[in-house]
């Protein structure tokens, strides 16, 4: 069964065409790349995906619930995740309190008042951050760490939410290639329980972990499928030469 | 630091009464009512990133609630009139916090301002031209609050009594920006969208607390009406709710001693100003305010404290952190 249909999906910015008609489907377990130029679209069928953005046009159903209209708050409750883009930690807050306030999202206004949760969730927190390598900072203030652990931290954030659905958007920008490499480690054991769409320029990255490619180019969809796929598509092969 | 400064004004405003002639004693009984009013608009701004420039709104609207449950129904009774003027603060403020947060789209700090700003202008407008409630002259000669046959007059008894309920709200607002809900609440307030995309509902989140800090401005409102005997369009308008943005702003908003520490401040320094330069104090103090906004935006409580103690923790105390061989302890040992 389908986790996400995105259908006719059309995002206009002004005149500008920012997505044109876009068709596309995640199944269950399945890490999908979207692929393409800047400015081809990618970023901006996440947001769409994630309520950052509302579609001019379209529909997009999430585990056979249309979710076209729905807030954040709604769709991160239906069990979608977004890492967004520019890295959006809290800065001021202790890396410990970032994974808290991603794990404890869904715990009643009463919980939360009286600390109900706190010991249940402390050790999902401990886990995260020896996941994500972060375990030495997590008394220190978001903002002190580098880039790269800045990145991680907010995989781990969007993965405490126990999503079905994860949408990252470029988490390997600015890395270093080995920091790369141990994203790719990181990343693999969620396919066990949850699926993911991942937009990334790394090539060699995305057909790493990636089970299925979409190509995007100028709004709209050129080609969609495996690996193998895509590495043997004309048109996609006639869209990098002439654009990348 | 902060436990410091908490335990030394308790200490002090305790015994304070021993030395402080009667009219001292009112003086500072009047800074206690207005730090509960800087205290819900900290509640408000400092911890949840809502700027509300009308906490008089709901300060006024409880002190004419009560003055009127006072003078038209005769109820006087502290366990009636202080809870009423609770409720009022709550009830306003969410009837007016739903207006203004509630909607499709999180609204901008900009449009929260303003509209606060124009909801206390509007109160202020509407009760001077209101013959019920007094109009220009508000309601004067209201009974003094009663606790069984005793009457609390300003004096003494009623400076314990206005600084126990200071101390309550305090602690119980310590409690809520210390506990879970806190760290939700410094979540909204460093990265509103941020944590919409977890889950949180950060509109509600906002009303809540905004309802919150609307019944600690009531609660002083209904102090401030029976201490001082009426109530009049002023405590409801624009000068009342920028003076204590402006104290809380002094002595450190996202503190709860901040607001504290500032309106005593203010008023300390008004009262002295006052007496030794009775034309220009009002500019020196104008002054006094600029430098410290400017040189410290975190307030006089940032010149002692440290940022990592102001943000503070979250939840119950953890188990002791302690350093093993793979790094630091998960805490589940």
């Amino acid at each position: 069964m389908a986790l996400l249909k995105v259908r006719g999906l059309t995002k206009l910015f002004g005149r500008f065409v920012a997505l044109g008609g876009v068709d596309l489907t995640v199944g269950e377990n399945e890490f999908h790349g979207l692929i393409g130029p800047n400015g081809s679209g990618k970023s901006t069928l996440m947001k769409c995906v994630a309520g950052a953005e509302f579609p001019t046009e379209g529909t997009i159903h999430f585990v056979g619930r249309e979710i076209t209209a729905a807030t954040p708050s709604e769709r991160a409750r239906a069990g979608l995740s977004l890492k967004f883009q520019i890295t959006s930690v809290l800065p001021a807050l202790t890396v410990y309190d970032n994974v808290l306030l991603a794990l404890q999202a869904r715990s009643s206004t009463v919980n939360l008042i009286f600390s109900h949760t706190r010991r249940a969730l402390h050790q999902r927190v401990m886990h995260l951050l020896k996941q994500f390598h972060l375990t030495e900072w997590c008394w220190e203030r978001a903002a002190a760490l580098s880039h790269g652990h800045q990145q991680w931290l907010e995989i781990a954030m969007a993965v405490a939410c126990k999503p079905q659905l994860l949408l990252l958007d470029e988490p390997t920008a600015g890395m270093s290639l080995e920091e790369r490499r141990i994203t790719g480690e990181l990343l693999m054991p969620i396919k066990r329980h949850c699926s993911l769409v991942i937009v990334e320029h790394d090539l060699d990255f995305i057909r790493n972990i990636c089970d299925v490619l979409t190509v995007f180019d100028q709004g709209k969809v050129i080609d969609t499928g495996t690996v193998k796929h895509i590495q043997n598509s004309r048109r996609v092969q006639e869209v990098y030469r002439i654009r990348v | 630091m902060i436990p410091v400064f908490e335990i030394v004004l308790l200490v002090v405003f305790a015994a304070a009464p021993i030395i402080l002639g009667d009219y001292l004693t009112v003086f500072v009984t009047r800074v206690f009512i207005l730090a509960l009013l800087a205290l819900s608009f900290d509640l408000a701004w400092g911890y949840s990133g809502i700027l509300s420039f009308g906490q008089a709104l709901f300060f006024g609207a409880a002190g004419y609630g009560v003055a009127l449950l006072a003078r038209d129904l005769e109820i006087a009774s502290i366990f009636m009139v202080l809870p009423a003027a609770l409720v009022i603060g709550l009830i306003s403020s969410f009837g007016f916090g739903a207006l203004l947060l509630l909607g499709r789209n999180p609204p901008t700090k900009i449009f929260v301002a303003l509209g606060t700003l124009s909801g206390s202008y509007v109160a202020e407008r509407l009760a001077r031209g209101w013959y019920y409630i007094g109009g220009q002259n508000g309601i004067p000669s209201i009974p003094p609050m009663t606790l069984g046959g005793y009457e609390f007059v300003e004096g003494r008894y009623y400076y314990y009594l206005a600084f126990s309920v200071l101390a309550i709200v305090y602690l119980a607002c310590r409690f809520v920006v210390r506990s879970q809900f806190g760290l939700a609440l410094a979540g909204a307030r460093e990265h509103e969208t941020r944590i919409a995309f977890f889950g949180y509902n950060t509109q509600e989140l906002k009303l809540i607390v905004f309802s919150l800090a609307g019944g600690i401005a009531g609660l002083a409102g209904g102090l401030y009406a029976f201490h001082e005997g009426f109530v009049w369009p002023n405590i409801l308008g624009v000068a009342l709710s920028t003076q204590i943005v402006l104290s809380a702003l002094l002595g450190g908003a996202g503190t709860l001693i901040g607001p504290v520490i500032g309106v005593m401040a203010i008023e300390i320094a008004g009262f002295w100003l006052a007496d030794s330069f009775p034309k220009l104090w009002h500019i020196i103090l104008g002054m006094l305010l600029l430098l410290v906004v400017v040189f410290s935006p975190t307030g006089l409580i940032g010149l002692v404290v440290s940022d990592r103690e102001r943000v503070g923790s979250f939840g119950c105390p953890l188990p002791p952190r302690r350093h093993t061989d793979t790094g630091v302890d998960d805490g589940t040992t």
